[in-house]
């Protein structure tokens, strides 16, 4: 029998298939299914912190314009409710969801303030998760603000952070670091016990008619996993963190991937919310998994995590500027290569 | 403080015990009664119990008269029941009064006592309402104050179990419904104390039961009605002293005593004011100021006013009186005296007493009740031929009724301090204030009362609170007086050029000015006359920057917080750490459920004013180069009307008018609001010739019309302004000619509906489009010189141009400008493309409602005239029955163009054969058909003028007299949605079967929104709104199906935020056919919960989910043999959850209860896609 377990933050779980944040958490049932199916621990959809903010605003907004200026209509909308308007319903969702799965449950938090972090981290913490996920998601758009200042502002946040709560830390990144070796050693000096790579920015586009910008989602496919493959590869065994891999994975061959660059679990969120039957998806994934380890006598998921770590590989400049070069040089050579610039979101739009 | 103790209004302290005491509640709204509707439906949906421990059943009905049939069926079956009205409502309510009455059933109806709608509608407090049912049968109690308010409450559910007889307890709308004052609040205890169930049960066992039936309701004949009709004597007799027994029993659990006729005053009284409702607190205070003084003078306050007890009365009288004045808050034209008169006549004259009795007319429509008026009253009973009919309060200059009176008499207590603050609409002021009440009444020992002065506009409403408080109970139903305030606020900077601010300070008070300059440049930058004033009532005046801590904040516009921290501070009222502590403590209570983002806000704002407030040194002399003047209320050119009056109006001095300034039968010039510029914007659409199309979507969807676009002759530029735009015309009908797209800087509200609609976008910059917001102060000056030039360019020729495009449409003159809506409304574009199109030979019928109050509350109204002084004539009738208002105006022009049409052939010989047989066979169904006949029908009367004698004579002026019919004319029925599907609905239906040509236009925000937002049937299902707070359930009523299914009606469903072409379409159509056409019209409002900005963007997302779903219905096509059903939207191609995304109304039921939310939205796809296949289905129909 092939072992598919792995542990993850401290906690032991029975696959490295881990559903990402992703809308699919706001239902206990499909969760419940997907507890099922395999998967061995849920990240719950972002709290924002700016989203609750938005809220608070927007009902203040709602239940005071227009009101007291006209003698017949001093008010608009009945104000004697009670509201859902702050982290009650996120809360309430993850009550919800250790009431119907066994699986570990992992908050994921996504604040804009030094005090609304805290608060927050410490009400996801008390409502049972069983790890806190950070997605921090700061893009720069002052150019007074450095790199290293930025890189400081999220060391100085998983400090602050770890010192408020006693659950388990992961902290979710994007990229697009010019030393994501540093900046990934120093997050685990603050206290991260993982690192999760990469975010997925969700970058805008342009709505040609209409001369706007527009919001532009789209799911994430096999080959965005090269970009964390590599840097997982890199970190294993340079960091001493749990590693994840979320971005790119929905085949078998892409979860053996990342564990063999050294990540603990894979995180899966585009894939699920491709498919109608996300439980279905993670069963044959799972089989496709079993296959492809007892054709080549593999007996667990631990044996080959980091297999295929830079350290561990036998050309590992494959992982450096070498494998940079090496790429270049195989390009048919039709003219000159226009690069593929991709615009950040903040490059070009403030986000605050 | 004790424990009783609370800080409210009349309505809520109403509402509180009738909720308690009621099993069944049937509502409607209407001002100023709704809040007690409101409150109840509240209590409701918060699972409130009664007395009995059951929640109440609170039912909205349709209309008042539905509310009073509901409640008649209610009480028939055994249920303890209420409800509330006023003005209007009441009068539909009649009927069923008589019957309930009849029947001997207990209920009790609790009125905010309102003006009826005589020469003009008013929502203001008088007791004509009330008086127009005192023949009913039913109890009359009346209250004078927010405690008897509360406790009268009490004594009516009480007594109306015991007698029987159902109770009307009514309280003076605004002055008490809406006064906010400190009050023993009843428990639960008293209340269960005051309350005999068996009384209950007895009740009970009257009800209609199938098990022991009985039948109620007989026709009778004149053998036996009349003994019927005299057999309920012995329970009119028996009421008073139930009634009497009623207040002993409260008075013994509460101290508080009343009698059914409260004397106060001297024991040796000689001159006595008889008086009832919230002037009665005035005189009785007036009474014991002068009483103190030694004036021999008394009050009798009469709380049971039906049945009247006359010996009771005449008991109650001093024995020594010898001068009765007999105040009534109402008028009954032609009658030898108003009805509390003639009953204190009738009963006087009954005694043995012989007093003179005179009766006075007072309050009508909220006017001011005040101790100088009152001690006037008084003066008149000393003379010898006192006036035996009278007014106060006003100058009646016609019949002169009025007594004079000295305003600057007072009785106020020298401990009471009097504030006054001046803000707007928009920037919390009333709030705030509300709350400083609460927190003065609640956190110190302090009495303290407060009262809100609106003006008439919807959009930059001025508003003034008027709060008092000090260490004795406030019995002050009146407003601060002018020179009589301690305190002065005024929030907005803006308003030092309009209004006299400081017309309420008292020499020495405080003025505190919110301002956008500190205490070094603020003197340079106020008017002169502001400067003179401070000077001569030596104020000591304090500046705050409370927009800059506001936005610093991010509290936005809402200055409310700082400005009522700076108040604390400087009123000294609390020691300022208390009043800190307490305004926070009040923000938590106010905003808490609102999240901790807001309250934080809020705490900051506070936190953050001190530092901010400053006293001003007031400078020695001025520097004469930074003088200005205040604006003058109308522009100098205004006609005298307009200057003298309506600008009386506007100043805020319309209660110095006299009698005969008024037209006396409700008749007003229209175009009026042109000369009012109220300067509201703080910035406005400026337009960039450059990049402009000129396709005309920003003037077709702007509300208040101060976007306008013209094409003329180069020449015709001579003598523009230097800043004056033009371009070549874009228009192909129109070669060679020059454009302008002219914005009017100071009747622009700032809604920026015409920068979003605007499709242009800059090509090198395109954040950037062919308008663009900026700062309206900079560009007031020149741009007015523009628009002032832009009004001398000629208007288009109707009849060279077709106008079915919206480029094209929007070169007409609209003939509805400036109205007081909201900014952003979403009515208003529909009616003014209706007054573009068909204005100039337009009357309309409209329904009360926002439109009837932007159409037409003074001082000034936006139907306008052109050039040839032809325009909209308009009129209201009332909210019930637009639709036949309107079909009876169909009918008058009809039979008059029949009888004109009779006549003609009678004078061929006269006017000539060729003119009459020309007028008799036009085709008017063009613009140049029209004007072809209009100068057929200027010959005519011409002609017949100059018939002078012979046989013809008479039939001459018959014809002379109608022959304007002649040219066609264009019905309008316009009205929300309130009147449309609710009250008026079955006058709607009735004209829709007429097959006359009216055209119907239902405004349709989806609920009332003139009243605040109450539900109707229109509103679509998951919708909150008052009286569904907890989500609507049922769907939209489909009232165009309805109107279909006549087959010969015209139908449209418009929303000219997805198409604006199908919207003039439909308009063209509706118009051209020669029947009954209905449009509905998809109209955004403030009660959605929207950013009004986005409100066209919402109507295309209605339209897209299928929440809207756009056609015509056009009987005309089946005559060509086409269909007569187009479906102009394509079926639901996103989901409704991106349209109510955008809008509070949906969003607020997430918030409150997702899982209920999502079932009812749930519901709602599935519905807008089944009514979508069932449109399709029918258009395919034979």
């Amino acid at each position: 029998m092939i072992d598919l377990s792995t542990s993850y933050l401290g906690l032991s779980l029975k696959t490295p298939i881990v559903a990402a944040a992703s809308p699919l958490s706001h239902h206990p049932d499909v969760v419940q299914r997907l507890e099922e199916a395999g998967v061995s621990a849920v990240v719950m959809y972002s709290l924002f912190e700016e989203q609750i903010i938005r809220t608070s605003l927007e009902l203040d907004y709602l239940l005071t314009h227009g009101s007291e200026s006209f003698a017949e209509a001093l008010n608009y909308l009945p104000d004697h409710g009670k509201y859902s308007v702050g982290p009650e319903r996120y809360i309430e969702q993850i009550h919800e969801l250790k009431r119907k799965v066994t699986i570990p449950v992992i908050g994921s938090l996504n604040g804009i303030s030094p005090g609304g972090w805290i608060h927050y981290a410490r009400l996801i913490e008390e409502a049972g998760a069983d790890g806190l996920e950070l997605n921090i998601y700061n893009i720069p758009t002052d150019p007074k603000i450095s790199g290293a200042d930025l890189e400081q502002g999220y060391v100085d946040l998983v400090r602050n952070i770890r010192a408020e709560i006693q659950i388990p830390l992961a902290v979710k990144l994007s990229p697009y670091f010019s030393s994501l070796p540093n900046l990934a050693w120093r997050l685990m000096e603050a206290g991260a016990q993982s690192l999760v790579l990469f975010n997925r920015f969700y970058q805008p586009d342009f709505d040609m008619e209409k001369l706007e910008v527009v919001p532009n989602l789209q799911l994430s496919n096999s080959s965005e996993l090269r970009v964390p493959l590599r840097w997982v590869a890199l970190l294993y065994g340079r960091v001493p963190v749990d590693l994840a891999v979320t971005s790119g994975v929905h085949t078998a061959e892409d979860v053996l991937k990342a564990v063999m660059a050294g990540a603990k679990v894979t995180m899966l969120a585009s894939a699920l919310l491709k498919t109608n039957t996300p439980d279905a998806y993670v069963r044959q994934l799972i089989s496709n998994l079993q296959a492809w380890m007892t054709e080549r006598e593999y007996e667990s998921i631990t044996q080959m995590q980091g297999s295929m770590a830079q350290r561990a590989v036998a050309q590992p400049g494959a992982y450096e500027r070498a494998n940079y070069m090496k790429v270049l040089n195989s390009y048919p050579d039709t003219g000159p290569v226009i690069p593929d610039i991709t615009l950040q979101a903040g490059m070009l739009y403030p986000v605050d | 403080m004790t424990s009783d103790q609370i800080t409210l209004d009349g309505n809520e302290a109403v509402a509180k015990v009738a909720y308690m005491l009621s099993e069944v509640v049937a509502i409607y709204p209407i001002t100023p009664s709704t809040p007690m509707g409101e409150s109840s439906d509240a209590f409701a949906a918060e699972g409130k119990t009664n007395l009995w421990g059951t929640v109440p059943t609170v039912y909205e009905m349709q209309s008042e008269g539905g509310a009073a049939g509901a409640l008649h069926g209610a009480m028939q079956t055994g249920a303890l029941t209420t409800t509330f009205t006023a003005s209007q409502g009441l009068l539909l309510m009649i009927p069923n009064m008589y019957k309930i009455a009849g029947e001997l059933t207990p209920t009790v109806f609790h009125i905010a006592a309102r003006a009826l709608a005589a020469q003009g509608l008013s929502i203001f407090g008088d007791q004509s309402d009330v008086m127009s049912v005192r023949s009913t049968g039913f109890a009359l109690l009346a209250s004078g104050s927010v405690q008897e308010a509360h406790d009268l409450a009490m004594i009516a559910h009480a007594a109306t179990l015991e007698s029987r007889v159902p109770f009307l307890h009514f309280f003076d709308g605004y002055r008490t419904s809406h006064e906010v004052n400190k009050i023993s609040e009843l428990s639960h205890e008293t209340m269960r104390a005051m309350i005999d169930d068996e009384l209950v049960y007895a009740h009970r066992s009257r009800a209609l039961n199938p098990d022991r039936p009985v039948l109620r309701g007989t026709s009778q004949n004149p053998d036996v009605y009349f003994q019927g009709r005299e057999s309920v004597n012995p329970f009119y007799i028996a009421c008073p002293g139930i009634v009497q027994k009623v207040m002993d029993r409260f008075a013994g659990l509460t101290g508080r005593q009343y009698r059914l006729f409260d004397y106060t005053g001297a024991a040796d009284a000689e001159r006595v004011i008889v008086i009832m409702g919230s002037g009665g607190e005035a005189v009785e205070e007036t009474v014991k100021y002068l009483a103190e003084r030694g004036e021999k003078v008394g009050v009798i306050r009469v709380r049971l006013y039906r049945p009247f007890a006359s010996e009771i009365f005449v008991a109650a009288l001093p024995k020594t009186v010898r001068a009765v004045a007999v105040l009534d808050r109402t008028k009954e034209p032609g009658s030898a005296g108003e009805p509390l008169f003639l009953d204190v006549v009738s009963a006087i004259t009954e005694s043995p007493l012989n007093p003179t009795v005179i009766g006075g007319r007072y309050g009508l429509s909220s006017k001011e009740f005040t101790p100088a008026m009152i001690k006037a009253v008084f003066d008149e009973l000393t003379k010898d031929q006192p006036k035996p009919r009278f007014t106060i309060g006003i100058n009646d200059d016609v019949t002169n009724l009025s007594l004079e009176y000295d305003p600057n008499f007072s009785i106020e207590a020298k401990e009471t301090v009097r504030c006054v603050f001046w803000g707007l609409g928009a920037d919390g002021t009333v709030g705030a204030n509300k709350s400083s009440i609460k927190i003065i009444g609640e956190e110190t020992p302090n009495y303290a009362q407060g009262y809100f002065v609106y003006d008439s506009k919807k959009s930059g409403s001025i508003t003034t609170s008027h709060l008092r408080f000090g260490p004795h109970p406030i019995r002050a139903p009146y407003l601060i007086g002018r020179g009589q305030a301690d305190f002065v606020a005024c929030h907005q900077f803006a308003f030092l050029e309009r209004v006299d601010v400081l017309s309420f300070s008292r020499p020495g008070s405080i003025f505190l000015l919110n301002s956008p300059y500190g205490p070094d440049k603020i003197w340079d930058n106020i008017p002169v006359e502001l400067r003179q004033g401070i000077r001569a009532k030596n104020l000591r005046f304090y500046v705050i920057d409370a927009t800059a801590v506001a936005r610093a904040t991010g509290m936005g516009s809402r200055i409310n917080t700082v400005m009522q921290t700076c108040f604390f501070a400087i009123s000294g009222v609390l020691p300022r750490e208390e009043a800190i502590a307490a305004i926070k403590e009040s923000i938590k209570k106010t905003y808490g459920r609102r999240g901790e983002e807001v309250v934080a806000r809020n705490f900051q704002a506070v936190d953050q004013t001190l530092a901010n407030l400053y006293e001003v040194t007031i400078p020695e002399s001025d520097a004469p180069e930074y003088a200005y003047h205040m604006l003058p209320p109308m522009t100098p050119n205004a006609p005298a009307f307009v200057k003298d009056v309506l600008g009386m109006i506007t100043a805020g001095r319309g209660d110095d008018l006299p009698v005969s300034k008024m037209p006396f039968d409700g008749t007003y010039p229209t175009a009026t609001t042109q000369w009012e510029k109220r300067n509201l914007a703080l910035e406005i659409p400026v337009w960039d010739e450059k990049i402009c199309i000129q396709c005309g979507k920003c003037a077709f969807v702007c509300p208040h019309a101060v976007i306008r676009s013209k094409v003329y002759q180069p020449d015709a530029l001579a003598g523009a302004p230097d800043t004056f735009k033009s371009v070549d015309a874009r228009f192909k009908e129109l070669p060679g000619q020059r454009y302008t797209l002219q914005v009017s800087p100071e009747d622009c509200t700032g809604c920026a509906l015409c920068v979003e609609v605007c499709p242009v976008k800059d090509k090198t910059q395109a954040g950037r489009k062919a308008l663009n917001m900026e700062a309206q102060p900079p560009l007031r000056a020149s741009e007015s010189a523009n628009w002032d030039f832009f009004l001398t360019l000629p208007e288009v020729d109707r009849t060279q141009i077709s106008f079915n495009s919206i480029k094209n449409s929007q070169l007409l003159q609209p003939l509805f400008e400036f109205s007081g809506a909201c900014a952003g409304c979403g009515e208003t574009p529909y009616v003014k493309l209706v007054s573009q199109l068909y204005g100039d030979r337009a009357v309309i019928a409209n329904a009360t409602g926002c439109s009837s109050i932007y159409g037409g509350n003074l001082p000034t109204t936006p139907w306008a005239v052109n050039a040839d002084g032809r325009g909209p004539t308009w009129s209201n009738s009332l909210f019930e029955d637009n639709a036949e208002f309107g079909l009876g105006m169909r009918l008058s022009i009809d039979k008059q163009n029949e009888f004109a049409l009779e006549l003609l052939p009678m004078l061929a010989e006269i006017v000539g054969s060729d003119l009459v047989d020309a007028i008799i066979a036009a085709d008017q169904s063009s613009e140049a058909g029209i004007a072809a006949q209009r100068e057929r029908v200027t010959l005519l009367k011409q002609r017949l003028s100059a018939v002078t004698d012979g046989p013809m004579l008479n039939r001459a002026k018959d014809l002379l007299a109608i022959a304007d019919v002649l040219v066609k004319r264009s019905v309008w029925i316009m009205g929300g949605d309130g009147w449309a599907y609710d009250i008026g609905y079955g006058g709607l239906d009735h004209v829709l079967a007429s097959q006359r040509n009216v055209n119907l236009l239902v405004l349709d925000t989806e609920v009332y929104s003139n009243t605040g937002g109450q539900a109707s049937k229109s509103t679509p299902r998951a919708a909150v709104a008052k009286f569904a707070a907890k989500g609507k359930v049922t769907p939209k009523k489909d009232l165009g199906l309805i109107a279909m299914s006549y087959g010969s009606v015209y139908v449209a469903r418009i929303a000219m935020g997805y198409d604006d072409v199908q919207t003039l379409k439909a308009i063209q159509e509706a118009e051209a056919y020669d029947g009954v056409s209905l449009i509905i019209a998809y109209s955004h409002c403030i009660a959605h919960g929207i950013d009004m900005r986005k409100g066209l963007e919402q109507q295309k997302l209605a339209v897209q989910s299928g929440m809207w779903t756009l056609y015509r219905y056009n009987p005309d096509l089946a005559l060509e043999g086409k269909h007569p059903l187009i479906i102009d939207s394509k079926p639901p191609t996103i989901s409704p959850s991106q349209y109510i995304a955008g809008e509070g109304r949906f969003q607020m039921l997430f918030h409150s209860d997702r899982a209920r939310a999502e079932e009812l939205m749930a519901k709602t796809a599935d519905l807008n896609k089944a009514q979508y296949a069932h449109l399709e289905t029918l258009a395919k129909n034979d």
